[in-house]
């Protein structure tokens, strides 16, 4: 499972642990969010996510 | 030239500015001003940490020319792009013409956007970087989203002492520049304000950052903001983050709405009538009337929410849509909510409050509608709502 780092605030999205608190379970890959999902933290769009350690 | 700089720490002065007059910071209401802090730290490197607002340039300037020749300050620790902090930076580097500006990514990229800055040294910083000034070493913490993407702190070591910038900050003007002399818990209520205007969204930073620091090891005696007093108590206002991180409620229920014929008005009140019937905390303010900071320091720690406007042009009242905007930007947490309001023919008003309580996930409770005015059985079924929440908040 990898992890996706928000370039404009740091967050990390963990495809491991989803973000259940906005409806993305557990186990969901980067590539299958919804193109409108934002990053919780930020507000930034799937395009400001670079691929992370 | 009265004004002068104050020693902190030995050879560590506050030059910074005081607004006495502002009351709206950037729609905040400010009642008592604002102050905009700036270090000065005299070592073999001397070194400047944050600016102030523009205006007020003269005077941290008048301050710093009682201590040395400006002209010779060696770094400028930009902890914030935000102008309230990098607001005299350019004005600055026109007298200190070889600073180096220390910041972080993010802060250059900002300040390159706020100020041209092509001429400038930048020296670019990330967590646990150190520079050393001379008997001093300056550490820095990013701490990004708080509460912008360029924000970070500086520690010094050998004075245990953490410029924290916008963290741990309060709005007051103030000639008292410690926690002590304004009032430790008078100094908390202020950074509470603060915190639920400004840092509410950012809770869970709040607290990965406040763990990270504790693991850091690193001893903190003083904790100097970019805002209002220094405190002296450390422990206290980390406390006090630690809580409001958390949204740590009371048994208590805040009202907000707005009215046109005074039929919401009269609603809102019994609601207020039931809650506070069952021994429940109740604050019950009108949107216009109040401020809506005031309104967000009371969200920080409630159970309950219930927002009330009445429908016009079929849309939600528009005061009450501008502080559902201004609340949903917060992101209030672990709370009940509940919509209500009086409206004409088609309402609309309850729908739209409650499309925000949705996506604040609050627990929501039936909402409560009427025609026009109340009747005595319908004023009862609000204050029957009002026992409702209540019970829900002490379930």
């Amino acid at each position: 499972m990898a992890r996706y780092r928000c370039t404009i605030c740091g967050y990390i999205y963990d495809e491991e642990e989803g973000n259940p608190e906005n409806n993305i379970p557990l186990g969901t890959r980067f590539k299958d969010l919804p193109e409108d999902w934002v990053c919780p933290i930020c507000g930034a769009s799937k395009d400001a996510f670079e691929p992370s350690e | 030239m009265v004004l002068k700089p104050l020693e902190i720490k030995e050879n560590i002065c506050w030059v910074g500015a005081i607004d006495w007059e502002e009351r709206d910071f950037h729609n905040f209401e400010i009642s008592r001003g604002a102050t905009y802090n700036a270090y000065l730290i005299i070592d073999d490197k001397i070194t400047l940490v944050d600016t102030v607002k523009t205006k007020f340039f003269h005077e941290m300037m008048e301050r710093i020319r009682k201590l040395i020749d400006p002209s010779k300050i060696d770094y400028i620790v930009s902890n914030h792009v935000e102008t309230d902090h990098s607001g005299s930076l350019a004005n600055i580097k026109e007298i200190a013409r070889d600073a180096v500006i220390v910041c972080t990514s993010k802060g250059k990229e900002g300040l390159c956007r706020h100020f041209d800055c092509k001429d400038w040294e930048f020296k670019i910083v990330k967590t646990w970087d150190k520079l050393k000034i001379g008997k001093r070493t300056l550490t820095f913490i990013e701490m990004p989203m708080l509460h912008w993407p360029d924000s970070m702190a500086t520690y010094i070591k050998e004075d245990k002492f953490l410029l924290s910038n916008d963290a741990f900050g309060q709005h007051i003007a103030s000639v008292e520049r410690y926690d002590e002399e304004l009032g430790v818990e008078e100094a908390v209520k202020w950074a509470k304000i603060y915190y639920a205007n400004i840092l509410m969204p950012f809770g869970e930073l709040v607290k990965r950052k406040l763990d990270e620091i504790g693991e850091l090891g690193i001893q903190i005696e003083m904790v100097a903001p970019s805002h209002g007093v220094i405190w002296k108590n450390p422990g206290r206002i980390i406390d006090a983050y630690k809580k409001w991180a958390s949204f740590e409620v009371e048994s208590k229920l805040v009202i907000v709405y707005d009215t046109m014929w005074n039929s919401t008005a009269i609603i809102a009140r019994a609601i207020a009538e039931g809650a506070g019937s069952r021994g429940v905390k109740t604050r019950l303010f009108h949107v216009r009337k109040s401020a809506w900071s005031d309104i967000m320091t009371e969200f920080l720690d409630t159970k309950a929410i219930a927002i009330g406007a009445p429908t016009m042009h079929n849309t939600v009242f528009p005061t009450v849509a501008g502080f559902l905007a201004y609340m949903k930007g917060l992101k209030p947490k672990n709370k009940i909510g509940v919509a209500f309001g009086s409206y004409g023919w088609g309402g609309g008003a309850v729908k739209e409050i409650n499309r925000t309580l949705e996506d604040l996930k609050f627990d929501i409770m039936e909402p409560l509608q009427i025609k026009y005015r109340p009747t005595e059985d319908e004023l009862s079924s609000a204050f029957e709502l009002g026992v409702k929440i209540a019970e829900k908040i002490k379930s």
